[in-house]
């Protein structure tokens, strides 16, 4: 057979079993989806939605352009790897396949400088071959970062780099070997048959012609091997994510979303992890208290393989659910949510929990609005006052739901894995305020607020109240005195980067005093640390967590420290002498009488 | 005999050392800051389902700490973890990690996964 040698064989067989394995994985993933996301699927599969994601798997998965946005070497470096390597697929594909004139084989395209054994024929040819050195080239300074990185991570911008497993050690020198791999078997057929381009001739000429035909066939045999050891363990390591990320980007635009349970989707999120580490630099956790065994890539990872149960559930306790690592990963992966999953307490008896919840009574409120404090707002009594105080200035007739008796929202349940807890006590709220017959539900407490806006379906409008502030501020229904106050504005987490609300509460601020700038802003705000998400940490490490969120705050040195959380002012009232205050209280107190 | 109008009432004594107190010290190792609990109550005061029942989150976990664990589990489904409880206590205990960990302990479960 012409264009075959016994050593393409490993490659021919790797790139098969590449395929079976991951055909397989892949067809049990989506089979293994909920009957929602079955259903999701169905209705969307053949719809327009799909092409807004052929942009985004190119962006993403190719050129990596949100992690570029991060750090651009690290960007640099995984670009020039996945799309060098693209491209030389494709160019050498479109090289060979003009080359060979009909007599194509798959394995033809690379392994085509062993088996095209001429100069370049034409101009056409000539720049073909330019081209692929020039491409291999690109990918070999990727490899060259990498190596780099591995040495010292800090010359790339990572202050800590990813601890990892045996296997993923194994496939990461197979992937560093292929490419030299393939210059010095490229290099040395060059010198053989003067068929190499700017690289791979120069470099090929410095081999005698006897050591480069004794060289030849180990070395392409040792390039095979390389590519097929790469293929047969890629499904069982990170690098699964390759394949995997181009699916998860399909399946998000079509509308799958995590539940609380895990299930196919899930899968296909936790293999899309590349392991690259970005979520342990933004963890406050390892930033503040040098833990480093909790963060999202090793719980994913335990959760991939199913293994070191001890460690999954200690990893899935201990974390702050402050979302900032779910803002950092350049996969989007829904960190959250999985960390949710990982907590899950599966069904338990809950037949006779919160019965006393049965003879609450709803409020006739038609026409007014419900305003629901949160459980956190009653520890601060001076916001929901405030915010009362507010509501009688503009003359709204509200409903203030939890006065006396406050039904928690369900989150804090929710987030500690009591699934079925939490959806019966949103089943009550939701009941409550829709025989209500409120027109509108403002809440205090950005834990609620969250709750409120994904995981309630309510028919209402749902407003944080820094969104209702700012709203009547641009109607002009409130009045303000702008003061020349100095004020620091701090992002509670689930607001921020949980419900992406950044405009309003700093439109409301600059309304009434003046807004500084701090380093940690929006996306980058840190965490109190006073939070629900976590149940490990100590009050002492939650105090270290703390100073660093208020070192931050009170750097600029302003009058005032506003935040729009009551848990975030309890927080840092507890750390300061500063005047630490709600959103809600700085605008009561700039009222025009 | 006469009738005085009462009767002996069955003592009402713990002996700790008759107690078998191994998930007490289960509970000590999960949440080491319970170990500094002066049990003033604060956590019952401020309680969300205390407002609407008579749960006692002080007078369940003392309960708990005297290996009386009849019903304790009914009793600590009226939590709903809000957490209030965990941030008015003035000794810093950590006091949602202690009812999860009260509940795994006594139901014997924990996380579910895959």
């Amino acid at each position: 057979m012409e264009n075959f040698s016994p050593f393409v064989l490993p490659f021919v067989l790797g790139s098969i079993g590449l395929l079976i394995i991951c055909v397989y994985k892949y067809v049990r993933w989506i089979r293994q989806f909920d009957r929602l996301q079955h259903k999701t699927l169905l209705k969307n599969i053949f719809s327009i939605k799909f092409l807004p994601a052929i942009g985004e798997m190119f962006r993403e998965c190719l050129l990596h352009v949100r992690i570029s946005k991060k750090n651009w070497r690290l960007g640099y470096m995984h670009r020039s790897i996945a799309f060098g390597w693209f491209l030389l697929i494709l160019v050498g594909a479109i090289e060979s396949r003009i080359g060979t004139k009909g007599n194509f084989h798959y394995w033809v395209a690379i392994f085509y400088r062993y088996f095209h054994q001429v100069p370049p024929e034409n101009h056409t040819a000539w720049v073909f071959t330019q081209l692929m050195d020039l491409l291999l080239l690109y990918v070999l300074s990727g490899i060259f970062l990498a190596l780099v990185k591995k040495i010292k991570s800090n010359l790339l911008g990572m202050k800590r780099a990813t601890k990892h497993t045996l296997m993923d050690k194994a496939i990461r020198i197979s992937l560093w070997g292929i490419f030299p791999l393939r210059l010095l078997c490229e290099s040395v057929s060059a010198r053989l048959y003067h068929n190499g381009g700017f690289l791979t001739q120069t470099i090929g000429d410095l081999f005698s012609t006897n050591v480069a035909s004794f060289l030849e066939m180990p070395l392409w045999t040792l390039y095979s091997i390389d590519l097929c050891v790469f293929f047969l363990l890629l499904p069982f390591t990170r690098y699964m994510h390759i394949f995997t990320e181009v699916f998860l980007i399909y399946f998000r635009k079509v509308g799958l979303r995590e539940h609380t349970k895990m299930t196919g989707f899930t899968k296909f999120e936790l293999s899309s992890c590349s392991r690259c580490g970005m979520c342990i630099d933004a963890c406050p956790l390892y930033k503040d208290l040098g833990i480093t065994d909790v963060q999202s890539v090793y719980l994913l990872r335990n959760l991939r393989n199913l293994e070191h149960h001890k460690d999954i559930i200690a990893a899935g306790k201990n974390c702050l659910m402050c979302h900032r690592c779910a803002e950092d990963c350049p996969v989007n992966i829904d960190l959250m949510n999985i960390r949710r999953i990982s907590r899950d307490k599966g069904d338990l008896d809950i037949t006779n929990a919160y019965k006393y919840l049965f003879k609450v009574k709803s409020f006739n409120a038609i026409g007014r609005v419900a305003y629901f404090g949160g459980c956190m707002s009653h520890l601060t009594p001076s916001i929901t006052e405030s915010m009362q105080t507010i509501f009688r200035a503009v003359g709204q007739k509200y409903w203030y739901m939890d006065e006396d008796r406050s039904i928690c929202c369900g989150r804090p349940l929710a987030q500690q894995g009591f699934n079925q807890q939490a959806s019966k006590l949103r089943r009550k709220v939701t009941d409550l305020i829709i025989n209500s017959g409120a027109k509108m539900l403002i809440t205090s407490c950005p834990i609620c607020y969250t709750s409120f806006k994904k995981e309630y379906k309510l028919p209402i409008p749902v407003m944080h109240h820094t969104e209702y502030i700012d709203k009547l501020l641009k109607k002009g229904i409130l009045k303000v005195n702008k003061s020349d106050l100095k004020v620091t504005y701090h992002d509670p987490c689930e607001l921020g980067r949980g419900c992406g609300i950044y405009k309003e509460p700093r439109n409301v601020l600059k309304a009434v005093a003046n807004l500084m700038k701090t380093q940690n802003e929006k996306e980058n705000s840190l965490c109190c640390g006073m939070n629900l998400g976590n149940t490990v940490i100590s009050l002492e490490q939650q105090t270290i967590i703390r100073n660093t969120a208020l070192d931050n705050l009170t750097a600029p040195n302003p009058d005032i420290i506003a935040t729009a959380c009551p848990m975030c002012k309890k927080a840092f009232k507890h750390g300061t002498n500063a005047n630490v205050k709600d959103i809600a209280e700085i605008v009561a107190d700039h009222l025009v009488p | 005999m006469a009738e005085f109008g009462f009767s002996i009432s069955k003592t009402r004594s713990i002996k700790l050392s008759d107690t078998d107190l191994s998930k007490y010290r289960q509970l000590l190792e999960a949440v080491p800051s319970y170990n500094r609990c002066i049990g003033c109550g604060g956590c019952t005061a401020s309680c969300t389902a205390r407002q609407f029942t008579d749960f006692n989150i002080r007078k369940t976990h003392w309960y708990f700490r005297r290996g009386q664990y009849d019903n304790l589990e009914q009793e600590l489904q009226k939590c709903m973890l809000c957490g209030k409880c965990t941030l008015v206590c003035p000794r810093g205990v950590n006091l949602r990690s202690l009812i999860i960990n009260m509940r795994q302990i006594l139901t014997n479960t924990n996380e579910i996964i895959g």
